[in-house]
Parts: C-alpha cells; structure tokens; sequence
C-alpha cells in the first residue's frame, strides 16, 4: 500500500468518505490523515501565510504542513467542496506551498456529494502510477524496437519506435477497441516494414488498456496522465524544468503540469463532448469542411479579439451546434463561425481546467485537437503564452507507453 | 424544555442546559444516531444521502456539498429545539462545525425560528464567570416560563 494524504476540510460531511476509501484501496493507496496539535494550527498558517474564516481550513493548511514531517507520505489529494471560493483558494495556496517543499505528486479534487466513481478511481490510478513507478518516468530515452498503443474512446493510435525514433504509425477512430488496435499495430508496422516477431516490446495506455493489454498480451499498461505527460515531454524534448501540458482528445481532456518530465499536478475533464475534438467534428460536419481543414479554415477570420460578431457555447452540443446553424444561416462568414467553434472548445477547457491551476510555460499541447490550428491559436490568445505542438502531437501516449515500456 | 445550543457540539454548553434541568440539544445526539444505525455502513459522522436531502428544506441545490451535509444534519435540532444559546466568537476548541458558512447559516436559521434566545459572546479569562451567570439565568427564566405554561 502507498500512502497518500488526504488533506481536506471535511469530506465526511459531504458524504463522499465511504467512495474515497472504496476507491483508495482498490488501486493499492492508504489514505491517511498526517496527525498535528491543535495549538500547531495558527503556526501552520503563519507558515504559509494564509488563515481562513473556517476552522476546517485552517486545519487543512496544518495538516498540510505536519506532512512534510511524514517522510513515509509519498504522495497528496487535497479537496473541497465544489463551488467553495474559500475552500478554492486554500486548496491552491497549499498545493503552490507544497510545490516548493517537496516533489511529491499531488492531485486536486473539487467535489460534489455523488461524484462518478469513474472521476475518483482515474485520478487515484494516476496518482498511484506517479508514485511507484517514478523510476520508469524519468525514462527520456526509447531504446530497441517497440509499439505504443493509445487505446482512446475515440481514436486508436498505434507507433513503432526504434532507437528513439518512430518509424510506423497507424491512427484509426475506434470502434472494437481490439480490432482497431490490431489494425492500428498492422498498419504502423507496415508503415515501419518492421515484422511483428523483431518487437521486443508491447505498452499499451488509453481508455481500452485493459482489454487491449490482454490482448497483446503487454509487457506494460499504464493510465494516460503519466503516459501522455511522459510523450509531451518526449517528443518536445522539454525534459528538464516545468511545463504544462494540455491534451484534448476525441471525448476528454487534460492539463498536467510537469517537472522535469513527470506529472506532478494535473487536473481531468469530465468525458464531455463540448470540449474535446467530438463537438469540433460535428461543427466541421455542418460546416461542409473535413476535420483536418476546420483549423485552416479558422485562420482565414479576420475577426479580431474581443470583436467578435457572435459567440458559441459548446457546453451543451445540442445548442451549440444550433448557434452555428443560426449564426450560418444569418450570414456570418464560414470561416468566423470556424473560429468561433474552435474558440469555444479552448474556453470550456479554460474554465474548467486551467481556470482551476497555474499555466507554467512552456504550454505543449498535444492530442488530437492539437492539429486544428484554430485552437492553438485560441489558447495563445487566452493564455497570452506560445503553445508549442510538437511533431506527432496525436500519438503523444503512444510514443510515450513506447518509450516506457522499452524501459521495463 | 429543549434547549439548542450554538455551537452545536459544545459539551460545556451542553452541560449548563442538562445542569440547568433542561434537555440539551446538541449535535452528538445526532452523530449517534448514525453510529447505532446499523443501516449506515460507513464512518460515524459520515453523512447519508438523507441527510443532504433533508438539507435541500433550507438550503439551495447550488451550494457546495459540505455545506448541505453539515446543514442536514443540523435540521433535526433545528426543528425540535424550543429555546436556543448562541455563543459567538468561541474559539474553534470550543465546538464548531469547521465550515464558517455553515456556521453562519446556521445562526440565521436559529434567528428565523424566532423561539426565545440567548445571543452572547464567548468572553475568557475572568469575564467566563459573567458568561456563565447570563447563561444560567437565562436557563432559570426558562424553567419559570415552562412553569407558568
């Protein structure tokens, strides 16, 4: 069992406790509570320079300080509650304190009183991979021939490597998860013209790992916050240093801040299609323009920031998706509604993700999404930072489980 | 007569309403209630989907879920206090419910009852006795109004 400390004002109250221990101990981590005197309270936030109106955050900022006395706690979830502005700020002033004290990962949850499971078990899972496995991670280099295999919800994506350099790709939308690997793996091997039995190694990541790795029978399957991270870095050669990492993807999102090449903090999208690559399908689709030239044809608007003629809201598809049609239908420019498509989807991942953490430059972005250059450039705009999208940018899990597993 | 006290797991507050010859009610009541349900396969004070339903009675859906939580389970002492002791300022030792909203809230939910109340503020030292006495004289003025019906 790792430990890990939960570091909260009071998830009982929010009846969540039960889930949290379920969850913990189902992917090997014992949450533990690191112990302080109460008289140690107003130290503790002397310390970190923050003292709350609640008693139970300003236990949290304590609890926070006595675990850097516990060298046995390898790694931390802080929480509150979802839409506590008091709870918000302590939970980032403490995460920022921790930064600077130790390299532990954390992770940060807001949350509501029924979470989906799902939500708790991928962020734990990672956390979990964070910690025992940091030797691997640190891995920079691909070593032999291997095939890294992203099994995502909405594309499969399969590379072979050889010697630190990819030789065969294959990317196909999934439909059976282990039929569109085997595709993904026979049309990246013959893109290599590598034959199956020169692989030394098999890694397999994504949302179908599971059944995929048994599949091929993997030599290593691993959850995507530290994989996807570990390809950001990879083929942006950021290996040193922070950074930050977004991914978007067919049906869901991340941002992953990084140092030195491994995910320290990272904060999950739901699966909602508003802020992923699904909503930009669909506008492309309406929009009569394949998904590949939906960025280009966003750079043509000439529409300059904070003069935009109208505004769609992808947090709900159906509706957004008739602001389109409405928009298109009263005459605005093809390419202004593109724009404003792919601006939409970088807003939502905005507010709901980085809204929630620090922005440490350099930005990679990677994932499907990363191709429509529309977004990239929203993200610029917003973030007032350069967004680097490195070569391959799509298959940044497989290089990375590639790499890895070449390690194991 | 059923005397809430504020805040609502105080012992010492607690100890003046039972010693003063009324019921006190108080939040571990409450807690344990939870822990002798043998429906309830969780920690103690790890509130049920029925705790954060009854809150929806005075607190919207919006708000954040500790604060439902720690109001459900304040509801039941709400609905059946009949006096009430708020003791403002206390330090977080002596009783607290942890989220300073809730602790809020709830003050304002006592307010609105509008059943007789003590309002005084928590004082140290050599003032604690002053504390005491208003306390306990505002517990006899009870007793005498019970009397007279």
């Amino acid at each position: 069992m790792t430990k890990v400390a939960q570091i909260s004002c009071g998830t009982e109250y929010s009846g969540i406790q039960w889930m949290l221990n379920d969850i913990a101990e189902q992917v090997g981590i014992e949450l533990v509570y690191p112990e302080m005197e109460l008289s140690k309270v107003e130290l503790a936030c002397k310390e970190i320079g923050f003292e709350a109106e609640s008693p139970s955050l300003n236990m949290m900022i304590a609890r926070a300080v006595s675990m850097l006395d516990d060298p046995t706690i390898k790694g931390a979830l802080l929480l509150t509650c979802f839409k506590c502005s008091e709870g918000t700020i302590v939970k980032d002033t403490i995460r920022k304190y921790l930064h600077e004290k130790t390299d532990i990962p954390i992770i940060l949850y807001s949350n509501v009183e029924k979470p989906k499971e799902i939500e708790i078990f991928s962020r734990l899972e990672a956390l979990k991979t964070l910690i025992a496995r940091k030797t691997l991670l640190m891995r920079e280099k691909q070593e032999g021939t291997t095939i890294g295999v992203d099994s995502g919800s909405s594309t499969t994506k399969a590379v072979v490597m050889r010697d630190d350099e990819i030789v065969g790709e294959g990317w196909l939308p999934t439909t059976d998860p282990i039929k569109s690997a085997d595709d993904a793996i026979e049309a990246a091997l013959k893109e290599a013209g590598i034959p199956e039995k020169e692989v030394d190694a098999i890694g397999v990541t994504g949302h179908g790992r599971e059944l995929v790795s048994e599949h091929v029978k993997a030599d290593l399957s691993l959850e995507e916050v530290s994989v996807v991270s570990k390809g950001a870095a990879l083929l942006s050669k950021r290996h040193k240093g922070d950074a930050t990492v977004i991914d978007i993807g067919g049906m869901n999102n991340k941002l992953i801040l990084m140092r030195d090449g491994i995910a320290n903090t990272f904060n999950l999208g739901g699966i909602c299609g508003g802020s992923s690559g699904r909503f930009l399908e669909v506008a492309a689709h309406r929009l009569d323009v394949d998904i590949s030239k939906l960025g280009q044809l966003a750079m043509k608007s000439k529409v300059k920031k904070g003069e935009e003629e109208f505004e769609l809201q992808s947090y709900c598809m159906v509706f957004g998706i008739q602001s389109l049609v409405v928009a298109l239908a009263s005459g605005v420019k093809r390419e202004d509604v593109a724009a404003a498509a792919c601006r939409s989807v970088a807003t939502q991942v905005y507010e709901n993700q980085i809204r929630e953490m620090e922005v440490r430059p350099p930005v990679i972005f990677v994932g499907g999404v990363s191709l429509v250059e529309g977004v990239k450039r929203e993200f610029e705009d917003m973030l007032g930072v350069e967004i680097i999208v490195p070569p391959y940018s799509q298959h940044a899990g497989a290089v990375g489980i590639a790499t890895l597993v070449s390690g194991v | 007569m059923k005397v809430l006290v504020y805040p609502p797991n105080s012992m010492i507050l607690s100890d003046l309403v039972e010693r003063g010859g009324h019921e006190a009610v108080v939040l571990m009541k409450e807690i344990s209630k939870h822990v002798r349900d043998a429906e309830i396969d969780a920690p103690p004070i790890n509130i049920t989907e029925e705790d954060l339903k009854r809150a929806l009675r005075y607190v919207s859906v919006e708000e954040p879920a500790g604060l439902k939580g720690r109001i459900g389970l304040l509801a039941p002492l709400l609905e059946k206090a009949e006096a009430s002791i708020i003791l403002s300022d206390a330090p977080p030792t002596f009783g607290c419910m942890g989220c300073a909203v809730a602790d809020e809230f709830f003050k304002f939910l006592i307010r609105k009852r509008e059943i007789p109340t003590l309002e005084v503020k928590y004082e140290g030292g050599e003032k604690m006795e002053e504390m005491v006495s208003e306390i306990t004289e505002f517990l006899e003025r009870l007793s005498r109004e019970e009397k007279k019906g």
